[in-house]
């Protein structure tokens, strides 16, 4: 039969994207023999490795493919595109453990200075924001990928746009993660914090981010439900503002074509309040808005109810994305940037907590008449937690806003320990609860293979995020009143080491903390290899009275 | 740069009022709308009903 059809055509949308793969390639070639940086050309090397295979993979498929286009339904249903949701899904607990376990190397380092062991690749400012990064946009990253592709399907009923655009977008964005990565190890940055990456990474993310918002605005297009689903309003704010805020953080001239430096157009407190408003959005559309996302779709879904108040989601979004964007200031108190923009900055940010608390509670009150199975369903109890944790560092960064509160908290562990209630708690838990009920749905297995092992799970990275974060409140008060102690003559009453000294004990209990969440997530990982492997039905009979009811 | 700074002020105390307090109006009016009602009410189970 397939003799018989015409031979396979070349669409004009894979020549054209093979021949950009094939240019890219011989650019970054040319870079990689030319520049003088051994580091740069590493990284141009890669590229063009990438790219050149991309060219071929693109050529390859279109020829192997045959000239019938993949269907858009099959049987009256839409041929969901899972392929890079299960990409996204392994990628994000591939980093999400490489990323705690650096964060678990740099708490011990601060803790026992010898674990820098004298070498400048894995010196403590070298990993820190490796840390950093592949949490958040290498864990935090893939999971919103996964998700958003999920979720815009789902909710569209309709296929994802695009064959290679998916996939270009998932794989384009892991690549930039390699490259961010290894150049901080290398000693390629920019120095400003979540915005390490130099130039060229940052141009490759740009494309590759706009691609991702072309591919979900282009299947809403296609959608045959008449109304978009909240969950993708909150992914849609999440792309188009993270795009803004790279464009503008990142308004960089580089040195040359062959040179990894850059610098940036701003210049002194403004360049300062631009990399703050990026750097809080960071915190508002990333790891905010992008989550929530999660949470309307994933809390009802698991939970079998509707969202509590559809009306309150709306206001929810609204007011959040209008509200987020001017809190930046706040990490700018007391700073040269002007008082009335500081207190602008304070103002937005209590205002933040009413549409914060409108959405968790929202997110809770989605589960009334479905309590019952906080008792039985470790995965839906783990996004509750993570919603209340959610509530907890909302109200607490609206706190440390305040100026008079801010100059007892700035520059202390109690920043650290806040950012980790909500990077551990909230977007941690919700990303472990949803790809808990992700892997099942996705590989086509009745459940997880063990329950008992997300309980295990739970109940180890819920210790180690209490004693987490207490450890860094305590330890950032201390260091706070001791750095503000004065004696009855005027002098300063601690000298800094003396600060330092104190907080040993801190450190240790943090890393004890890091430990245990680093060992929730390795039960995790073979919790979800073995439900893609196993077979779930012969499981769940043995599992049969372990199930967690009396936990 | 102080008139700067009274420019932009003025802009943010009456402009910038209107607007935010405008869009957020419009913003409660469009989700209490009566007659958006059915329509929210099933987009409240989009994730539940699908295939």
């Amino acid at each position: 039969m397939a003799a018989t059809l015409p031979a396979p055509q070349l669409k004009i949308t894979d020549l054209g994207a093979g021949i950009a793969f094939g240019a890219l390639a011989l650019l970054t070639l040319i870079i990689a023999g030319k520049t003088e940086y051994p580091a740069y050309a590493f990284h141009a090397l890669v590229f063009a490795i990438a790219s050149g295979w991309a060219c071929f993979k693109v050529f390859d498929n279109a020829t192997s493919r045959g000239p019938v286009a993949i269907p858009q339904e099959i049987g009256g249903k839409p041929n969901y595109n899972m392929g890079p949701v299960k990409f996204a899904t392994i990628a994000a607990m591939f980093w999400g453990i490489a990323g705690f376990t650096v964060g678990l190397v740099i708490a011990l380092q601060l803790a026992f200075p010898v674990f820098n062991f004298e070498l400048p690749w894995i010196s403590f400012g070298r990993l820190r924001p490796l840390h950093t990064s592949a949490v958040i946009f290498a864990f935090g990253g893939n999971v919103l990928l996964a998700t958003s592709f999920y979720v815009v399907q789902k909710t569209s009923r309709a296929r994802l746009a695009g064959d290679i655009a998916p996939w270009f977008v998932i794989l384009g964005y892991n690549l930039f993660i390699v490259i961010a990565g290894t150049g901080y190890l290398l000693g390629i940055t920019q120095g400003k914090e979540y915005a390490e990456p130099e130039w060229y990474a940052d141009l490759w993310l740009t494309v590759v981010w706009v691609v991702y918002l072309l591919v979900f605005l282009a299947t809403l297009w296609k959608r045959k439900e008449p109304h978009i689903y909240v969950a993708n309003w909150f992914y849609l704010g999440f792309i188009v503002t993270i795009a803004v805020l790279h464009l503008g953080n990142n308004a960089t001239i580089p040195v040359s074509i062959f040179s990894p430096k850059s610098y940036i157009v701003w210049s002194g407190v403004q360049d300062a309040m631009f990399q703050w408003w990026y750097g809080h959005n960071a915190v508002g559309f990333f790891l905010t808005a992008g989550f929530l996302g999660i949470m309307y779709y994933f809390i009802p879904k698991r939970a079998e109810r509707p969202v509590y108040s559809y009306r309150l989601s709306i206001i929810h979004f609204w007011s959040l994305i209008f509200l987020y964007i001017w809190a930046g200031p706040h990490h700018l108190h007391y700073t040269a940037l002007p008082d009335w923009a500081q207190t602008l900055g304070m103002t937005f940010s209590i205002m933040l907590w009413m549409p914060s608390w409108g959405g968790m509670i929202n997110g809770l009150l989605t589960l009334s008449g479905a309590w019952d199975k906080l008792r039985t369903d470790p995965v839906l109890r783990m996004m509750v937690v993570s919603v209340a944790f959610y509530g907890m560092s909302t109200f607490e960064g609206p706190l440390m806003s305040i100026k008079a509160v801010n100059s007892l908290s700035h520059y202390t562990d109690w920043t650290i320990g806040h950012v980790h209630s909500g990077a551990l708690g909230w977007v941690g838990y919700i990303s472990f609860g949803a790809i808990y009920c992700l892997v099942p749905w996705l590989w086509n297995k009745k459940s997880l293979y063990s329950d008992r092992l997300v309980n295990w799970h739970f109940w180890i990275s819920t210790l180690g995020i209490v004693l987490y974060i207490t450890a860094m409140w305590v330890s950032g008060i201390l260091q706070g009143l001791m750095w503000r102690a004065y004696t009855p003559l005027g002098f300063l009453e601690y000298s800094f080491i003396e600060t330092v000294a104190a907080m040993k004990p801190f450190y240790v209990i943090r890393a004890l903390g890091g430990g245990l969440f680093l060992a929730g997530a390795l039960i995790m990982a073979y919790n979800l290899w073995m439900t893609v492997r196993g077979a779930p039905e012969a499981r769940e009979a043995s599992l049969g009275d372990a199930l967690p009811a009396t936990r | 740069m102080a008139n700067t700074y009274a420019y932009l002020a003025g802009i943010a105390q009456s402009v910038g009022l209107v607007y935010f307090v405008g869009i957020f109006t419009c913003v409660c009016v469009y989700a209490l709308w009566p007659s958006n009602r059915a329509r929210f009410d099933r987009a409240a189970s989009m994730p539940l009903n699908e295939d």
